[in-house]
C-alpha cells in the first residue's frame, strides 16, 4: 500500500432519509467546493455526479447517513456511508438496469437502475462494501492528473 | 442556439434567468428520467428538454453544468425551484409545446443531441427481474 497522501480539504455532510426537497444539495455543495478548489471541470463533474447518484441512493433507499468529501494531495475522495438496511447482493445491484426502486422514486425521475454503475464509471477507483441489517459504505476515488477514459 | 432564439421558435417564456437570454446552448438532451441524464450526458452547456419539475431536475442541472432547463407540456416548476434556479444562475423556460414537437422544432433549426455516452443497457436486455 502506497503511504496516504495529504488531506487538502474535507467535509462531513449529513444526508437524512426521505428528505426529497433537500435530496441533491449535498452535491451541489461539493461541486461548489471543489470548484472554489480549482479543480478541472472534468474532475468536478465526475466527483458531482458520483455525488449525486450516491445521495439520491442514500435518500431514496437508506435510513440516512452521511457523505463525507476528501480531498487530497493526489486524488478526490467521496466516502458515503449509511445506517442501513444494505445491500443484499451487490453484483445484483450494480447491474445496470436493475432496480427495486418504489413508484415513487420512479415519479420522481430516479430508479432506473443506473446509479452504482454510473457511480462506478466515473470513478478510478471503487469499492462497495454492505451488510444487510447493518449498512453499507462506498468509497469513490477520483486520481487527480491521470488522464481518464 | 441563443436562448433568445429558441424561446422565439418555441414561443417560450422564462421564468428566470431572462437576463441571460444570450446565453448560447450548445446541445440538447430530452428526458423525464433524471437517471438517464446522469448516466448518459457527456457535455457541459447542454440544454435539458423535460417535463419533470421537483427541484432535483435543477439540482442535476446545476452538478452537470448545463446550460439550461426548457420545461414542456405547460409544466411550471414551484416558485423554490425557481428561486433556486436564479441563485445557482441557471436559466429556466417554459412552453406550452409538448417534448416530442419541442424537439423536432429545435432538431429542425439546427440544435443538435448532446453527446453521450453509451446508454447503460446496450443492446442488453434489462435484467429479468425487471418489470
Amino acid at each position: 500500500m502506497p503511504s496516504p497522501t495529504r488531506v487538502i480539504h474535507k467535509r462531513i455532510y449529513e444526508v437524512a432519509p426521505r428528505d426529497l426537497e433537500r435530496a441533491g444539495t449535498v452535491s451541489t455543495a461539493v461541486r461548489r467546493e471543489l470548484l472554489a478548489l480549482g479543480m478541472t471541470p472534468d474532475i468536478v463533474r465526475r466527483a458531482s455526479i458520483i455525488c449525486f447518484e450516491g445521495e439520491m441512493n442514500m435518500v431514496l433507499y437508506s435510513k440516512g447517513g452521511r457523505i463525507i468529501l476528501l480531498v487530497r494531495d493526489d486524488r478526490v475522495e467521496l466516502l458515503f456511508s449509511d445506517r442501513g438496511p444494505g445491500i443484499a447482493d451487490i453484483d445484483l445491484a450494480s447491474q445496470p438496469g436493475y432496480s427495486t426502486a418504489p413508484d415513487w422514486a420512479r415519479e420522481l425521475g430516479f430508479g432506473a437502475g443506473f446509479g452504482i454503475n454510473n457511480m462506478e464509471q466515473n470513478s478510478d477507483l471503487f469499492k462497495i462494501r454492505s451488510r444487510v441489517g447493518e449498512g453499507t459504505v462506498v468509497r469513490a476515488t477520483i486520481l487527480l492528473g491521470v488522464p481518464f477514459l | 442556439m441563443k436562448l433568445a432564439d429558441l424561446a422565439k421558435l418555441l414561443d417560450a417564456q422564462f421564468v428566470t434567468g431572462a437576463d441571460q437570454a444570450e446565453r448560447e446552448v450548445s446541445r440538447a438532451f430530452a428526458a423525464d428520467l433524471l437517471s438517464d441524464v446522469l448516466a448518459m450526458v457527456q457535455e457541459e452547456g447542454v440544454l435539458l428538454i423535460t417535463g419533470m419539475i421537483t427541484p432535483q431536475v435543477v439540482r442535476v442541472a446545476e452538478v452537470m453544468n448545463m446550460g439550461a432547463v426548457l420545461f414542456v407540456r405547460g409544466k411550471l416548476p414551484p416558485q423554490a425551484t425557481v428561486e433556486y434556479a436564479t441563485g445557482a444562475t441557471i436559466p429556466l423556460l417554459a412552453t406550452q409545446q409538448d417534448m416530442y414537437e419541442t424537439c423536432g422544432i429545435l432538431y429542425r433549426a439546427g440544435l443538435l443531441p448532446a453527446k453521450r455516452k453509451g446508454f447503460p443497457l446496450g443492446n442488453a436486455f434489462p435484467h429479468a427481474g425487471h418489470p
